[in-house]
């Protein structure tokens, strides 16, 4: 008979851990990018074929525009609103918005900022044409309408 | 003098892992890993208060009225038409294969290829016009103007294969520019009537 074992096997090593970790770590780093704000709106975005990606994302201002989430409802209602930076606002607050937003870049890169739209699917588009009016005010004229991408309507 | 000869303990490692794994749980909560994607546009500068609004003039065959009312219903012209027809109708705009006097018409323009020489393309003068009204829902909206991206982006395929025997989207960007030139994407979004009307 073989002698049974009476070495046992060496545990693991896992002195290599946390360089495995720390490889992780350093992927999601460079792969995501920080959430800047809280949403406060419901926008269920609308299905598009033929979008594009959005290039840059530090030249890229948000304006979400849908009915607030529920937790939010009590003090807003529920009716459709603009969310500009982390709060609800009025299309009179874009001006200012956008000349802050700008205020942020680089003098050279102003000319590229490109504001998103992210407005709910059921809303109007009377809310988003007084939103469109006062960008054009504002002089911010790169758009970008947010839409999912899907490969086709049923 | 007495030297402590006692080596210097060796910190141990043991907790790094946790460490990184901390590291790793903020990053993955603290981020987001989505692209944003949408249909990109440019708005037409808004026009000088002091000055005088002045219609453009343009022939009534090189317009496409495209109007979503309240209802989402699709009418192009004078007629109500479906989302799915969309496509081929301003694709037949903007190509006018046959030179029907009824739609827009072609100017032979010169374009500037990229290795210096000049290239001549009957680019069509047409504008798709789009209305909507403030009762439309935003999806029909991006819905409609999804179809006609959707319209451009299948003519400019159409130009870069016969030209460089390639899809648009393959081209390298000096080459993706001349076909953008070739068929440049005109959507005109009306002025809407009640806003700044009150």
């Amino acid at each position: 008979m073989k002698k049974k074992g009476d070495k046992s096997l060496p545990p693991i090593s896992t002195a290599s851990l946390p360089d495995v970790i720390f490889m992780i770590l350093f992927f999601f780093m460079v792969s995501t990018t920080m959430r800047d704000q809280e949403v406060k709106v419901k926008a269920k975005l609308p299905d598009a074929t033929e979008v594009q990606k959005l290039e840059k994302k530090s030249l890229v201002s948000y304006i979400y525009i849908g009915p607030p989430v529920e937790s939010q409802q009590k003090q807003w209602g529920t009716a459709p609103r603009i969310q500009l930076n982390d709060s609800f606002r009025s299309t009179q607050d874009i001006l200012e918005f956008v000349a802050s937003e700008r205020d942020k870049l680089n003098e050279s890169d102003r000319a590229a900022m490109t504001i998103c739209l992210k407005a709910d699917e059921n809303t109007r588009m009377g809310i988003v044409t007084d939103v469109k009016q006062e960008l054009r005010r504002a002089n911010a004229l790169k758009i970008s309408y947010a839409a999912s991408k899907s490969l086709g309507y049923k | 003098m007495p030297i402590n000869k006692r080596k210097v303990q060796e910190i141990n490692a043991g907790s790094m892992a946790d460490i990184a794994f901390l590291l790793l749980i903020f990053f993955l909560v603290a981020t987001t890993m989505n692209v944003d994607t949408g249909l990109s546009r440019i708005l037409p500068a808004m026009p000088d208060e002091n000055q005088k609004q002045k219609d453009m003039d343009i022939k009534e065959r090189n317009l496409m009225p495209v109007f979503v009312n309240t209802f989402d219903q699709i009418m192009v012209g004078r007629e109500p038409i479906d989302i799915t027809q969309l496509t081929e109708k301003v694709k037949e705009f903007i190509l006018n294969p046959t030179d029907d006097p009824n739609l827009p018409e072609k100017e032979d323009t010169q374009i500037d290829m990229p290795d210096g020489s000049k290239w001549v393309y009957p680019v069509s003068k047409g504008i798709v016009s789009l209305k909507n009204d403030r009762g439309t829902s935003y999806k029909a909206y991006i819905m409609v103007q999804n179809e006609l991206t959707r319209a451009f982006n299948e003519v400019r395929d159409q130009v870069a294969r016969a030209k460089f025997g390639v899809e648009f989207a393959d081209l390298p960007e000096d080459q993706r520019a001349v076909v953008q030139k070739a068929v440049p994407l005109k959507i005109s979004e009306a002025e809407p009537r009640n806003v700044g009307g009150k």
